[in-house]
């Protein structure tokens, strides 16, 4: 570089004041100590923040859902060859197309959705089936347990026992706020158990075996409860 | 008539190479992390680009080499001028390269990339110990990126689009800037550069 000059600072002997230090420390500190009031303050403002993003629509997480996946693509719902596998200890193992699912009795309800990594997704309208009445139509047999539920996106599985699956709202979601359910949020059809964390639920649902044990489904044999209620397991206490 | 060919103008040096070496790490990694992290965050991306694994592998290396990189050009390069630009941020310095809000942005640069880093981590290490899993690092890791990217693009247009600053771009490409430029938008740091001000 011609010229060769440089900058150097310039050193006032007396009363500097470090108001550029004060602004890093002041950010840094401010931002480590959000860990402990950004999931309250987020909660005060999230009717704003959930109005914004369904203004800018697919800009932001819609909604507040982020998608998770553990393989390297979601499945792809074909209505043609899809079916739902309903079988082990049970009297009548049978297997639904879509249509037959969708002519079975509908639910609707709205409920919360929880996700064990710290966001939830407020009133959100689901339809489908009641999996307590999918679960009367195969008739278990008297020394079954549990529900183990198989997802086409493999190896994901989790598994709810009997009495579980009973709880009143727990649900096998064929529509996500009015609209059939998208590839992301696990076409066509995924289990919601609101009172427990989404790992719960699982998407692009392929298969249930009715088990006499409970097995240790995708996420739990990574660490994660097996009884997954919102607010009091995976280290959370008391929401 | 014979025109006369412009003078070379004079040049001032305004970033030497430590300097720039440590701002295009830093902006290189910032895109790479941002480009990947949107592709998992947003979601009509995210239905886009299905190879989530991909990218998630492409966003924790990028993070670690982002790092791994900064030590490198602290340890290898110039660290005597790099605490001089220390001291200049220190100060708020009226007389130095940059004028009040380039150096508020680049000390707001360098907090955030620290809680990034620190929420980068805990997002990954609370998947693999339950117990440093918190509700709030999703959030403070998503707020980052919010900020940064309104400093970012603040940042760009200053940088590549208004004619009057644009200039500015060559001094952190070719690490000098020409006088006449420099007299108009940092008159008082080119003051302080002929008065021949030295550190103590």
């Amino acid at each position: 570089m011609p010229g060769g000059e440089e900058y150097r600072g310039r050193v006032d002997e007396a009363g500097e004041r470090r108001y550029g230090r004060a602004a890093f420390l002041a950010l840094l500190g401010g931002g480590l100590s959000s860990f402990a009031w950004a999931d309250r303050v987020t909660g005060v403002f999230s009717p704003v923040t959930s109005s914004v993003s369904q203004l800018l629509g697919n800009l932001f997480p819609v909604g507040g859902w982020r998608i998770y996946t553990i393989s390297g693509s979601m499945p792809v719902f074909d209505p043609k060859t899809w079916r739902l596998e309903v079988g082990g200890l049970v009297a009548r193992p049978r297997s639904f197309t879509y249509d037959e699912l969708l002519a079975l009795p509908r639910s609707h309800q709205v409920s919360d959705f929880h996700c064990v990594t710290g966001w939830t997704v407020h009133d959100v309208h689901w339809a489908g089936v009641r999996l307590s009445h999918l679960l009367d139509l195969v008739e278990p047999l008297p020394q079954a347990r549990a529900v183990r539920f198989v997802s086409l996106e493999e190896p994901y599985d989790d598994s709810l026992t009997l009495a579980q699956l009973r709880l009143p709202d727990v649900l096998l979601a064929l529509e996500l706020d009015g609209r059939p359910l998208s590839r992301p949020h696990g076409a066509p059809a995924r289990v919601v158990i609101p009172e427990m964390y989404g790992y719960k639920g699982v998407k692009w649902l392929a298969r249930m075996e009715l088990v006499d044990r409970q097995p240790t489904g995708y996420w739990e044999g990574l660490g994660y409860d097996q009884n997954a209620w919102v607010g009091r397991s995976n280290g959370y206490s008391s929401a | 008539m014979a025109i006369r060919p412009p003078e070379r103008s004079r040049r001032v040096l305004r970033w030497n190479r430590t300097e720039r070496a440590l701002h295009w790490v830093h902006a290189g990694a910032f895109c790479v992390l941002l480009g990947s992290g949107l592709c998992l965050y947003l979601p009509s991306l995210a239905e886009a680009v299905s190879r989530r694994p991909l990218l998630k592998d492409i966003h924790l290396y990028t993070a670690a080499a982002w790092a791994g990189a900064l030590v490198l050009v602290v340890a290898l390069g110039d660290r005597r001028s790099l605490r001089r630009t220390v001291r200049e941020l220190d100060r708020l310095d009226p007389d130095g390269r940059m004028n009040r809000g380039q150096q508020l942005n680049t000390i707001a640069t360098a907090a955030f990339a620290i809680l990034f880093a620190v929420s980068g981590f805990l997002l990954w290490y609370g998947e693999r110990d339950t117990r440093f899993r918190f509700a709030s690092t999703l959030l403070v890791h998503d707020w980052l990126m919010y900020a940064s990217l309104v400093l970012f693009l603040g940042h760009l247009y200053y940088a590549l689009v208004l004619p009057s600053t644009r200039h500015s771009l060559s001094g952190m490409t070719r690490g000098w800037v020409r006088e006449d430029w420099a007299e108009r938008r940092h008159p008082r740091w080119v003051a302080a550069l002929r008065s021949g001000d030295r550190p103590t």
